[in-house]
C-alpha cells in the first residue's frame, strides 16, 4: 500500500519522478504495442493537450496515446505498469479543475477515438456507448424515440460521457433528474492492474459494494472506462421558461426556497446577480432587465397539465417575494432566448477581464444571501469585480472572479462555503485546482481513507497521481488540516 | 454516543474481537439471525433523533438508531418523503438499517435506490476513527463518493452514525390502478410506459393484477389514469405493503428475488414482477436463473448478488480492507458475501 506522505518525494504532486530510462523503456514498448498513430511525441503535437479546461495550469506531457480500442487502452496500461509511469485519463479536455492537466513524465491517455455508440437498448431505456462519445451526442442519437440522456453539464456540445462520469458532471437540469451517477446504469473498466471489470449494468447495480458509485467522480483515479450504459428518460412532452426580475438577491434566493419548500421541483432554476446579468445583456442582447438586482430563470417540464399548474404556482412565489417582471416563454425560440443569456454567461465575463476564475462551492440553498453577502464583501477586500452565476436550486455557486493572478480571493469563497456547511467543489472536481482547498474540508483521517481506498485499486498510485486527494504534505504545508487561512495555495504553480 | 462507539471498536480492535453491527433487527433473516452473529453486537438503537431538517433544503440529516417509521412521520408533516421508500419492517427498521441494507421500495426507477438518496455519512472505520464524507448539499464532488458506497454495504466497511439523506416533495396526488392482465402483457405494458412520458412511480404484477401507481399533478394524474385504463383501487395501502414486503405473498414460505435488466425474458416462477420488470420475486425455490434463495419467513432483500465475478469480488475484497483492514465488522456477512 502506497503512503505518499511516508516517502522522500521529489515533486510536489506527491510522488517520484520517473526516470529516463523507465521512459525510454515505455516508449519503446508502447511503439511496439500501438499502431504508429496512435502515438504522439513531437512537441508540436503535444502542445495542444497541456490543459484542459482549467487553461491557466498548463504541463506539457512526456507522450499522448490515442487509443482506437479498448484493448489498445489496457496496452497503455500495461507498459505504464511494468515500467512505473503515470497516467493521466482525458476525455475531451473540458474539464475545468485541471483533472486532465498532463504529467511532464506520464503518457495522457486520451479516449477521445473511443467514440462510438455501441448499442441503443429501447427495450430497456438504456444506451451502451464508449466514453469519448459526446454527452449531447448520446441524445441526438435517441431522439428520434423521443427519450434523451438527462445530464446536460453547460460543456454538452463538447464534452465526453466518459469525462461525465469520472468528473460526476452535473448541468442545470440536475435537480430533478440528477447528476451523472444517478444517471448511470453500468460501467466497463480497466484497471491499473490489468483487471477488467463489469460493474452493473441495465438491471440495476448487481455488486454488494456500490463499484458504480465510487467511479462516478473518482477523477481518473481507480481506473480507465472502456464503456459506460446509460439511463434513457422519456423526453418530456411540454416546457416552459420563466424569467423573473427581483429587486435584491435576498427576493430572488427566498423564491428558491419557497418553490421547493411547496413541493415542487423545477427541471431547472438558476439565478444570476446584477454583474452577471448586465454582463450577458451587453453580449447577447437576450433582453433580460439590466435593473434587477437579481434573475432567475426557471426551467419546468412534463406533461402539459402538470406544467401549467406549476407555471401557476411558480409565478405566484415570483410575485409573493417581489417579482417585477416575469416573462415566459412557451415557444422554443423564446425559451432558447431567454437560456441564452445564461448560457453566454461565462463568455460574456470573459470580455470584461483578461481572465476570469470559475469557482464551483456548492452550499445549502438557506445560506445563498448569506454567502453571496461575503462574496461581495470579499470583492470589495480584494479590489477583484465577481460575478455570480449559479444553480440556485441545488446551491450550487459559480462566482466569476475577474482576476488579476489573485488567488487568495477564490480560496477565501472556498472557505466560506465550507463553513457555511457546504463543499468546495459541486459539478467541477477537485482535479489539481482545488487540492489546497480540500485540505480545509476534510481531516487527516479523511484524506488517508481516501488514500487507501485508492491503493485498493492502483496500490502504486499511477493513476492521474498528484489530483483530487492532497497529500497531507501538501496540507500540512499550507498550514495544516482544517485550516482556512492557507497563505501558500497552488505553492507550485507559476501563476494563477 | 459516538465517542462511546469509537471506544467499542478500538477496544475490540484491540483485543481482536468481531463485531457485528445491528440496528432494530429488522432484517436479521437476511444477514443472518443475530444468534448467528460471530462478533460482539454493536447497536445502534440507542443512537436516535434527526439531527438537522431543513424541508426547503429536501435534506435530512438523522442518528442510525433512528427508526424509520419516526423518520417518515417526520417527513410526512412536512409534505415530504424518502424517494427511496426503504421498508418499515413492521415498524422496526431504522435509518442505519436502511441505508446500509440498501433496498429500495416499489419507486426505484423512477425515483432512485439507496444510493441516490445518500448525500452524507458520518461513520466509525475499522480503525476507530471517526469520519465525515459528502455533506448536506445535493452536489458534492469533492473526494471519492464514500457515503454513496455505504449504501447496500451492510456496514462492512464501519459502522453509520449518521446520514444525511435527500428527500422529496410527496406529490400532490396519486391514484393507484389495476389491471387484470397476464404476466407476459403486464411485462410488455411496463416496458412500452417506460417509453412514455407518464408519471408512474410504481408498476407491479401479482396474482393476475398489474398495478401501477400515478403521482402528480393532479390534472396530469387524471389524463394519464385515463390512458392507462383499468380500475382506481380505493387506496394506495397496496404499495406500502409491498415496501414493507407485509402482502401475503411475502409471508408463503421461502422467497427469492433476482434484479436484472428490466426486458429480460420472464420465467414461469416470477410471480410478482415490479419495477418494470427489473426485480422479480418467487415462492418457487429453484434456487436457478440468478435467483437468490432466503429464509422462510423473510422476503429478501438482497436481491444484489455479488454475480459470482471474481475480479470484483477481489476489489470489493480490497474496499473492505481499506476501511477496515483487521476485518472487524459484520464478520458473517464478509466471509459469505465479500471474500473470494
Amino acid at each position: 500500500m502506497s503512503e505518499p506522505d511516508n516517502q522522500q518525494l521529489d515533486n510536489p504532486y506527491g510522488r517520484r519522478d520517473v526516470a529516463p530510462e523507465a521512459l525510454a523503456r515505455a516508449l519503446k514498448k508502447l511503439r511496439a504495442r500501438l499502431p504508429k498513430h496512435c502515438l504522439l511525441t513531437e512537441p508540436r503535437a503535444l502542445k495542444p493537450f497541456e490543459s484542459d479546461g482549467l487553461t491557466a495550469i498548463r504541463e506539457v506531457p512526456w507522450l499522448v496515446a490515442l487509443p482506437e480500442t479498448a484493448e489498445q487502452v489496457a496496452e497503455v496500461l500495461a507498459v505504464c505498469r511494468e515500467e512505473g509511469v503515470p497516467v493521466v485519463p482525458r476525455g475531451a479536455g473540458t474539464g475545468l479543475s485541471g483533472g486532465a492537466r498532463p504529467l511532464s513524465d506520464g503518457v495522457l491517455l486520451g479516449l477521445s477515438r473511443l467514440n462510438q455508440i455501441l448499442e441503443i437498448d429501447l427495450a430497456n431505456s438504456a444506451a451502451r456507448v464508449q466514453p469519448g462519445v459526446r454527452n449531447l451526442a448520446i441524445s441526438e442519437a435517441v431522439a428520434e424515440h423521443g427519450l434523451y440522456y438527462a445530464p446536460d453539464p453547460s460543456s454538452q456540445i463538447a464534452c465526453s460521457i466518459g469525462g461525465n462520469v469520472a468528473e460526476n458532471a452535473g448541468g442545470v437540469h440536475c435537480l430533478k433528474y440528477g447528476l451523472t451517477v444517478n444517471n448511470v446504469l453500468g460501467l466497463k473498466v480497466l484497471t491499473l492492474a490489468g483487471d477488467e471489470l463489469m460493474i452493473g449494468g441495465p438491471g440495476g447495480d448487481p455488486q454488494s459494494l456500490d463499484l458504480l458509485a465510487l467511479f462516478c467522480g473518482s477523477e481518473g483515479l481507480l481506473g480507465v472506462v472502456t464503456e459506460v450504459w446509460v439511463r434513457l428518460l422519456p423526453t418530456p412532452p411540454e416546457r416552459r421558461v420563466l424569467l423573473a426580475a427581483f429587486p435584491t438577491v435576498e427576493g430572488a434566493a427566498e423564491s428558491v426556497a419557497a418553490i421547493i419548500g411547496r413541493g415542487l421541483i423545477p427541471a431547472g432554476l438558476e439565478m444570476m446577480d446584477t454583474p452577471a446579468i448586465r454582463a450577458a445583456e451587453a453580449f447577447v442582447q437576450a433582453g433580460y432587465p439590466t435593473d434587477a438586482g437579481a434573475i432567475l430563470l426557471c426551467e419546468l417540464d412534463g406533461v402539459p397539465a402538470e406544467v401549467e399548474s406549476d407555471v401557476a404556482m411558480v409565478v405566484r412565489v415570483f410575485q409573493e417575494f417581489g417579482a417585477g417582471d416575469v416573462q415566459i416563454a412557451s415557444s422554443a425560440e423564446e425559451q432558447a432566448r431567454l437560456w441564452l443569456g445564461r448560457k453566454a454567461a461565462f463568455p460574456a465575463v470573459g470580455r470584461l477581464s483578461p481572465d476570469y476564475y470559475c469557482m464551483d462551492g456548492t452550499i445549502p440553498r438557506s445560506r445563498v444571501a448569506e454567502v453571496l453577502g461575503q462574496i461581495s464583501a470579499l470583492s470589495e477586500q480584494y479590489g477583484l469585480a465577481v460575478a455570480n452565476v449559479f444553480h440556485a436550486g441545488d446551491g450550487n455557486l459559480h462566482p466569476l472572479i475577474l482576476y488579476d493572478a489573485n488567488e487568495q480571493f477564490g480560496a477565501d469563497i472556498l472557505a466560506a462555503c465550507v463553513a457555511a456547511g457546504g463543499t468546495v467543489t459541486g459539478e467541477h472536481g477537485v482535479g489539481i485546482e482545488k487540492l489546497d482547498a480540500m485540505c480545509g474540508q476534510f481531516s487527516q483521517a479523511e484524506l488517508e481513507q481516501f488514500f487507501r481506498l485508492r491503493s485498493a485499486f492502483d496500490p502504486d498510485g499511477l493513476m492521474n497521481p498528484g489530483k483530487a486527494i492532497p497529500t497531507l504534505t501538501r496540507c500540512s504545508e499550507i498550514g495544516g488540516m482544517h485550516v482556512h487561512e492557507g497563505r501558500l495555495p497552488f505553492p507550485n504553480l507559476e501563476r494563477f | 454516543m459516538s465517542e462511546e462507539f469509537v471506544q467499542a471498536v478500538a477496544s475490540a480492535r484491540a483485543m481482536g474481537q468481531r463485531l457485528s453491527i445491528v440496528g432494530a433487527g429488522s432484517k436479521s433473516g437476511l444477514t443472518g439471525n443475530e444468534s448467528s452473529a460471530e462478533g460482539r453486537l454493536l447497536s445502534t438503537v440507542e443512537h436516535t433523533g434527526i439531527v438537522d431538517y431543513r424541508p426547503d433544503e429536501l435534506v435530512v440529516t438523522v442518528r442510525s438508531g433512528t427508526p424509520l417509521k419516526e423518520l417518515n412521520q417526520a417527513l410526512v408533516r412536512e409534505g415530504q418523503m424518502l424517494g427511496f421508500e426503504p421498508p418499515e419492517y413492521r415498524g422496526l427498521g431504522t435509518v442505519g438499517g436502511a441505508v446500509a441494507a440498501g433496498i429500495a421500495g416499489p419507486g426505484r426507477p423512477w425515483r432512485g435506490g439507496a444510493r441516490d438518496a445518500v448525500l452524507g455519512v458520518r461513520m466509525i472505520n475499522g480503525q476507530a476513527e471517526r469520519l465525515n464524507f459528502g455533506g448536506q448539499v445535493m452536489k458534492n464532488v469533492a473526494g471519492f463518493d464514500v457515503s454513496r458506497l455505504q449504501a447496500g454495504a451492510y456496514g462492512m466497511l464501519g459502522l453509520l452514525l449518521e446520514v444525511s439523506l435527500k428527500v422529496l416533495p410527496l406529490p400532490q396526488a396519486e391514484q393507484t390502478l389495476a389491471l387484470e392482465v397476464s404476466a407476459e402483457d403486464a411485462h410488455a405494458r411496463m416496458l412500452e410506459w417506460a417509453l412514455k412520458p407518464y408519471p408512474i412511480t410504481a408498476t407491479a404484477w401479482l396474482d393476475g393484477v398489474l398495478h401501477v401507481r400515478l403521482s402528480g399533478a393532479e390534472a396530469a394524474v387524471n389524463a394519464t389514469a385515463m390512458i392507462i385504463g383499468g380500475q382506481v383501487r380505493p387506496d394506495n395501502g397496496f404499495w406500502q405493503a409491498l415496501r414493507d414486503h407485509s402482502l401475503s405473498f411475502f409471508r408463503s414460505g421461502t422467497i427469492a428475488c433476482r434484479q436484472l435488466a428490466p426486458a429480460s425474458p420472464l420465467l414461469p416462477e416470477d410471480e410478482l414482477i415490479e419495477w418494470n420488470g427489473a426485480r422479480r420475486w418467487s415462492r418457487a425455490n429453484s434456487g436457478t436463473g440468478g435467483y437468490r434463495v432466503f429464509g422462510a419467513g423473510y422476503a429478501q432483500h438482497r436481491c444484489r448478488d455479488g454475480g459470482g465475478d471474481p475480479a470484483i469480488a477481489e476489489y470489493q475484497a480490497r474496499i473492505k480492507a481499506a476501511f477496515d483492514p483487521d476485518n472487524l465488522f459484520n464478520p458473517e456477512l464478509t466471509d459469505a458475501d465479500v471474500a473470494a
